[in-house]
């Protein structure tokens, strides 16, 4: 190795960094700012590819072209009636003007600070604004009451309808923060709600309502079980009755009628003599009733003692 | 010299971690021991060896892959071998574009109700869901999806994944905020359907590349707390019934019982009436067959018939007396203690007997 051989070697690698400074990639996802001697130059580079830029003075600064995230923290937010509810909302945005972006913000993570410096207010004003339900419902679709244990009690109460709903609300969020986040050269996106959920102590008192509901439809079931019961021990009452009476009816026209039958065989039979009848059936009747319990006093003017004193008939 | 092999090594780290030559120490020490000729003709072997193995790739049956000269997206490859332009001008990023990824979106409900929300909303059950009618819901699912666009997936989001959940979560959300617990309890397919679409409109306004399969839902309910009122309805519903059929058991078992007593009171009243009528035909017989006889003879017949009843029945009594017809108070006589009929025969006479 002569002296020659390392000054060549050396311009060769001096040459080979130069250039390996000079260019650069940008990838889809990126965009580039580039600065000479910390001086903003010219546009910024959009488009990916291979770039060049003149070695030692300007420098390339790499930033996101693709959509980000911004996901902010749960918060406790009073709702236009004073429930706490936990809001927990996330945010999608993207540099728009990388230039100002830079200049302003310099990093993805401060932007991110001030994403939700600019929106945690927003979304703080737009839920305080509200009645709970606008954050909750996105429209005033009719809701199907498909619990037959409620139905009733549930077709009485109107359904709370929404005059904005929670997409006007987001918008709202979004308009709001959108306007101050433009200063950084930023797009907000969207901002959307993740979830809502009612505060531990105003939760409890949901599934309260919810719990004594449910009692309420026990007790109604079960009531409604003794009513019915009783009605059908009534129809029976009644039925027993019916049977019963019907019964008594039916049986009593029948004797009624065999009686009139008898009384007019008899009728028909006896009338050809009543005398006759009279006297039989009075003979029927003396030996039928009298007995030896019987105390019988005859006078010997009795025609049974026409023989009694004398021998000649009366 | 260092500068080179570190970016050597780097490259080769980077592109292919398996392949490094394994006699890299080797080739090192040979080179320091050996001529500069020698050296120079083997880095350039090795960098040739290097570009040639980077100038193709095998895309597999699943996926696809993006091609990208100095960063700028040029292609997307189908599967199979593909020749391109060595590192570091094109590389290569395979995307799973066939197969279908799963993201969960569920917790254990009676966890949720026993954690205190207010110290840690983190632990917050992802599916603890407020409805439509303000009511609590508890709404697990399942988001089935795969890569539909590799080159927006790679490129148009910074956290396609981590976009695909939030979204899913505020679709879902949004879907159920519109449903009264009813509704989510019992139309989860209806609701499925709807977050899908939600979800899927939301993900290609994102440009993230994903298209949702399917959304599943797991069983949806109320939340723990409020289970046992749910399944004390469901009891008291079943009491409802038990009650109803015990009454009706009792109406059951009582009606035929009373519609056959009534049969019976009215075959008596029937057995009554032809046992009346019979009789009655009967006598009206004998006492016809009788009559026709009298007429025949009346005065003797009469007489037989009156003597021979009494015939008949003044030997069974007890007590008979005789008294004159001229006798005038017959009290003094008697003694009418004993318990029988008395039948005055005949008007008060003056005179009595006494007969035993």
């Amino acid at each position: 190795m002569n002296a020659k051989h390392v000054a060549a070697a050396i311009i060769v690698v001096a040459v080979l960094v130069a250039a390996y400074s000079a260019i650069y990639v940008v990838d889809e996802r990126e965009q580039v700012v580039v600065t000479q001697l910390g001086a903003v130059k010219g546009p910024a580079v959009t488009e990916p590819g291979l770039h060049f830029l003149i070695p030692f003075i300007q420098t390339a600064h790499f930033l996101p072209k693709n959509l980000l995230q911004w996901d902010g923290e749960p918060g406790e937010i009073p709702t236009a009636e004073k429930t706490l509810i936990w809001v927990d909302t996330f945010a999608r945005w993207r540099i728009y003007d990388p230039i100002v972006f830079w200049q302003s913000t310099g990093t993805v993570e401060n932007a991110l600070l001030r994403v939700t410096e600019i929106i945690d207010p927003a979304v703080r004003n737009a839920i305080a604004s509200y009645p709970l339900i606008e954050t909750i419902r996105t429209t005033n679709r009719s809701m199907e009451i498909l619990d037959e244990d409620v139905k009733e009690v549930r077709e009485a109460e109107p359904q709370a309808q929404v005059r904005v709903g929670r997409r006007q609300v987001m918008g709202q969020i979004k308009q709001a923060a959108d306007a101050s986040l433009k200063g950084f050269g930023i797009e907000l996106v969207d901002v959307k709600i993740k979830r809502i959920n009612y505060r531990k102590d105003v939760r409890d008192s949901v599934y309260g309502r919810m719990i004594a509901e449910r009692n309420q439809i026990a007790e109604k079931y079960r009531s409604e079980g003794k009513g019915e019961a009783s009605k059908i021990r009534g129809d029976m009452e009644k039925e027993l009755k019916r049977i019963q009476s019907e019964a008594y009816w039916k049986a009593q026209e029948k004797m009624g009628k065999a009686d009139a039958e008898a009384a007019s065989v008899y009728a028909e039979a006896y009338g050809r003599d009543p005398d006759f009848y009279d006297f039989t059936r009075s003979m029927d009747l003396f030996r039928d009733s009298l007995n030896k319990d019987t105390t019988l006093i005859l006078s010997t003017d009795s025609d049974l003692f026409q023989y009694f004193k004398t021998n000649k008939p009366r | 010299m260092a500068w080179d092999w570190d970016k050597l090594k780097e490259q080769q780290n980077h592109r292919n971690r398996e392949r490094i030559p394994p006699q890299m120490d080797e080739i090192l020490d040979r080179f320091r021991g050996t001529n500069f000729k020698g050296a120079w003709l083997i880095i350039v072997a090795v960098i040739l060896a290097l570009l040639a193995y980077s100038s193709f790739y095998i895309v597999n049956a699943q996926q696809e892959a993006v091609i990208q000269r100095f960063g700028k997206h040029v292609r997307t490859a189908v599967p199979g071998f593909h020749l391109k332009w060595p590192y570091p001008v094109e590389t290569v990023t395979k995307v799973n574009v066939r197969e279908y990824q799963t993201e969960v979106f569920e917790g254990a409900a009676e966890q949720v109700a026993a954690g205190d929300y207010t110290r840690d909303p983190d632990t917050a059950n992802v599916t603890l869901m407020l409805t439509g009618d303000l009511n609590v819901a508890v709404v697990p699912w399942i988001v089935q999806y795969r890569v539909e666009d590799p080159v927006k997936f790679l490129f148009r989001v910074n956290d396609p994944i981590g976009t695909l959940r939030d979204l899913a979560e505020s679709s879902m959300r949004q879907v159920v905020g519109d449903r009264n617990i009813d509704e989510i309890i019992i139309r989860r397919e209806e609701i499925a359907k709807a977050a899908q679409e939600r979800l899927q409109s939301e993900l290609k306004e994102a440009d993230t590349g994903i298209l949702v399969k399917e959304i599943t839902m797991k069983t949806t309910t109320v939340p723990g707390p409020v289970q046992p009122s749910f399944n004390e309805v469901n009891r008291a519903r079943q009491e409802k019934e038990q009650m109803i059929y015990e009454a009706k058991e009792q109406y059951n078992k009582a009606i035929p019982a009373a519609l056959g007593e009534a049969d019976r009171t009215v075959k008596m009243s029937e057995g009554y009436a032809l046992d009346r009528i019979n009789r009655a035909r009967g006598d009206a017989a004998r006492f016809t067959s009788v009559l026709t006889e009298y007429k025949k003879a009346p005065e003797i017949t009469r007489t037989r018939i009156y003597l021979e009843s009494m015939h008949d029945i003044l030997p069974r009594l007890g007590k008979t007396a005789v008294i004159d017809d001229k006798q005038k108070s017959l009290l003094p006589l008697l003694d009418l203690s004993g318990r029988g009929t008395v039948l005055p025969a005949a008007p008060p006479a003056a005179k009595a007997e006494a007969k035993k």
